[in-house]
């Protein structure tokens, strides 16, 4: 059995050597993984804004559905795109499966959901607090929106770095969408998913380390820059 | 108990509260109250500690719809952003003093080529321009309150409602928000203010509203009301004798 | 609506890319040739010739061939002889050809519970496991080594498949993974030999029985039909079987090695 101070060595000696496959496999995994949250945000901010301060038919319900939409197994929201987008489906003529868009189509739809319900909560949260001052200027729901979504700016960082963390460790989605094929569509957990199923566990796991620094470091800098900004400017 | 009923729009109201009731958890928190609020200078509404104040203002402010009774604002108070209110304990946003007022410019639709003017006049009229890059909840509670005036005044209202704006401010701050109320005045705005405070009324007020239990006992002017009450309640309460 | 995104993920997040277009192809594989780094040691002397990126999607060869139906595809390279052949006979495939072969092998724990020894006869061999109840690893995902799988149950004369969930345990996985799932609760296995040569992970495992007639496995290779499926780059799918199936691309396939063994053996033509 191949034991952890292999899985340390191996991941040393990929970071030491600074091996290029592993910087292409790693700047892919940013470039999906981030592409993704940035548009899940675009889409998740306003969505749970709405839900939170919107008053209209089915909000309820729709609450519930992106609630729920949380848990969505990565691999149905693969295979979901991978139909969509397979010749064979109805935008089979785009040609993006098996392309890092494709792979940022299918983590933008995982990833919305959850940063849509927790920008849901934070915005509820926020509003009950904002509602009665912003209501007695007159602030309209855009510009109720606007305003909550901007004050609770710190707080929706977590909802964003959470969505981040999903995207960035799921392997399913990319797996059926982006095919796994080297230099082109491989990202860190479909190269750990290959290590691990060609029985090269160390490489693996090794491979998992990088990852989990990667990890730790995008949420280093993204903590860094909230403390910093919210010291520097608005208590 | 004495009842006074207003008689007839007069022509000289910002706004009036006719027979308005509101009924809250099972007690009546507004009970037909009558309210007459003169068209200019500061209009004090005294009254105990649950006396329904806090309740009209928020009536008048359009923020509450009551159960019964008409609230009557006169044309030039009609629109929208015609009244403003300031809460007790004021909402700012996590944003630096100038981006609150900017923001509410913005809620208030004031074109944007006019606003960097406006923010001027803002701040310097709140004597807020030392401190409006810093963040607006890191205040002291009297700049806090500051902020939260000249916020309501972005919109240019004809009447502001103030929901005991010192309550909780020590002399000097209190001082620098009752200069503000009292230029605010000078510059045409009708000014509510509720408090309790005796002599704050005496310094600033015009007119006096008493309102014990959701209704209004006694309406006069400032130097005859605070000289001699004349009703009961009136003056138990400055007696430091009325509860509720 | 810059105040709607975090400043960042707006700092490092990248322009949606278009994807690298070049010449390309996009072959549906079975897992082992990719599992066992065929493909990282012989199309790289393709592409430097051809000028033609080889793009591998290895998913098994079930799911290969569903892949290829959805045209999803220029190449099917998979080990189902009888599924390829209908395949073609539906008009998916312009042709199939044998392309290499190699063959499959019976692996279990050291200890062999089941006593199957070390024998040729993989009927036997199977039946000592079904009669000993020992636990066995089925990949239990349709793939080219399952069809193979349960062509052997069946000449063995023994229906595992009614002890699903015993001792017959269907992963429903690919060949690592069934192979990493074996060695951890120390079951037999059916497994392709370039997989098992260059598996990492062996473990205490090792071949129990190999050699029988029966466990021959054929690789072939497909061009994916214009005619079903319009958008496939018909020319250069067939650029890259042509050379599979040249002697240069043979010799390739000859002269890949594992720990000294070859793993696959050219037999294009023959």
């Amino acid at each position: 059995m191949q034991g952890f101070g292999d899985a340390f060595g191996a991941a040393f000696a990929l970071i030491a050597r600074f091996d290029t496959d592993l910087v292409e496999i790693v700047g892919l995994s940013l470039r999906v993984t981030l592409s993704a949250t940035l548009f899940a945000c675009l889409i998740g901010f306003p969505l749970g804004a709405l839900l939170a301060v919107g008053r209209f038919p089915l909000r309820g319900a729709l609450t519930v559905l992106v609630n729920a939409l949380m848990g969505l197994p990565p691999v149905v929201v693969g295979l979901v795109v991978y139909l969509m987008l397979s010749r064979a489906g109805p935008l089979g003529t785009l040609g993006l499966l098996y392309t890092p868009t494709a792979m940022i189509v299918a983590q933008t739809i995982l990833v919305t959901p959850i940063i849509a319900a927790l920008t849901r909560q934070i915005v509820a949260d926020l509003d009950a607090e904002y509602h009665e001052t912003l209501r007695s200027m007159g602030a309209g729901a855009g510009m109720r929106m606007r305003t909550l979504l901007w004050d609770g700016r710190f707080a929706l960082t977590t909802a964003a770095l959470a969505g981040m963390g999903r995207a960035l460790a799921e392997v399913g989605a990319v797996m059926i969408v982006g095919g796994n094929i080297d230099h082109v569509t491989r990202v860190m957990t479909t190269a750990i998913a290959l290590e691990t199923s060609r029985g090269e566990l160390a490489l693996a796991l090794g491979l998992g380390i990088v990852l989990m620094i990667l990890s730790l470091a995008l949420n280093s800098l993204a903590m860094g820059a909230r403390v910093g900004a919210a010291r520097m400017a608005h208590a | 108990m004495l009842r006074l009923v207003a008689t007839g729009p007069g022509p000289d109201a910002a706004i009036r509260l006719e027979g308005v009731s509101l009924r809250r958890g099972g007690r009546m928190v507004l009970d037909g109250l009558h309210l007459a609020i003169p068209a200019t200078g500061i209009t004090a509404i005294m009254g105990p500690n649950g006396a329904g104040k806090s309740l009209s203002l928020r009536v008048m402010a359009g923020l509450i719809e009551p159960d019964s009774g008409s609230v009557l604002p006169s044309e030039a108070v009609r629109g929208r952003q015609e009244i403003a209110l300031v809460f007790q304990k004021p909402v700012l946003l996590r944003r630096s003093v100038r981006a609150n007022l900017r923001h509410a410019l913005a809620v208030y639709g004031v074109p944007r080529r006019k606003r960097r003017e406006r923010l001027g006049e803002l701040l310097d009229f709140g004597r807020l321009a030392a401190i409006a890059d810093a963040p607006a909840r890191a205040l002291s509670g009297g700049e806090q309150q500051r902020v939260a005036m000249v916020r309501a005044l972005a919109a240019c209202p004809k009447l502001l409602l103030l929901d005991e704006p010192t309550a909780s401010l020590d002399p000097q701050a209190t001082a620098a928000i009752e200069t503000l109320i009292l230029n605010t005045a000078a510059s045409g705005t009708a000014v509510v203010i509720v408090t309790h405070d005796q002599g704050q009324a005496g310094r600033l007020a015009d007119h006096i509203r008493f309102v014990h239990k959701g209704a209004l006992t006694e309406a006069a002017p400032a130097a005859q009301f605070l000289l001699a009450q004349k009703s009961p309640e009136a003056q138990a309460y400055l007696a430091g004798k009325l509860l509720l | 609506m810059r105040r709607f995104c975090l400043p960042f993920v707006a700092a490092l997040a990248i322009a949606i890319p278009a994807g690298a277009q070049g010449d390309f192809i996009v072959v549906q594989s079975t897992t082992s040739t990719q599992n066992s780094g065929l493909y990282d040691a012989i199309v790289p002397a393709f592409t430097a010739g051809a000028g033609i990126e080889v793009r591998v999607v290895a998913v098994g060869t079930g799911q290969a061939i569903r892949n290829a139906r959805n045209c999803d595809g220029d190449v099917l390279l998979v080990h189902a002889k009888a599924a390829e052949e209908q395949f073609v006979a539906e008009g998916y495939g312009i042709s199939r050809a044998d392309l290499m072969y190699n063959d499959f092998v019976l692996v279990g724990p050291a200890e062999d519970p089941a006593q199957v020894g070390a024998t040729d006869d993989i009927d036997a061999a199977l039946a000592a496991i079904a009669g000993s109840k020992a636990a066995f690893a089925s990949r239990g995902d349709d793939s080219g080594t399952h069809k193979k799988e349960r062509a052997l149950w069946a000449h063995a004369g023994v229906a595992p498949e009614g002890d699903s969930g015993t001792w017959y345990r269907e992963t429903g996985s690919g060949m690592g993974a069934t192979l990493n799932i074996a060695i951890g609760m120390g079951a037999y296995t059916l497994t392709d030999r370039a997989t098992w040569i260059a598996f990492g992970n062996k473990g205490g495992h090792r071949i129990l029985s190999e050699g029988d007639e029966a466990l021959f496995n054929q690789y072939g290779v497909i061009a994916i039909s214009p005619e079903k499926c319009p958008t496939v780059r018909a020319d250069l799918a067939q650029g890259f079987i042509d050379w599979l199936l040249s002697d240069a691309g043979q010799a390739a396939i000859a002269d890949y090695r594992r720990d000294g063994q070859q793993l696959f053996f050219p037999n294009a033509g023959r």
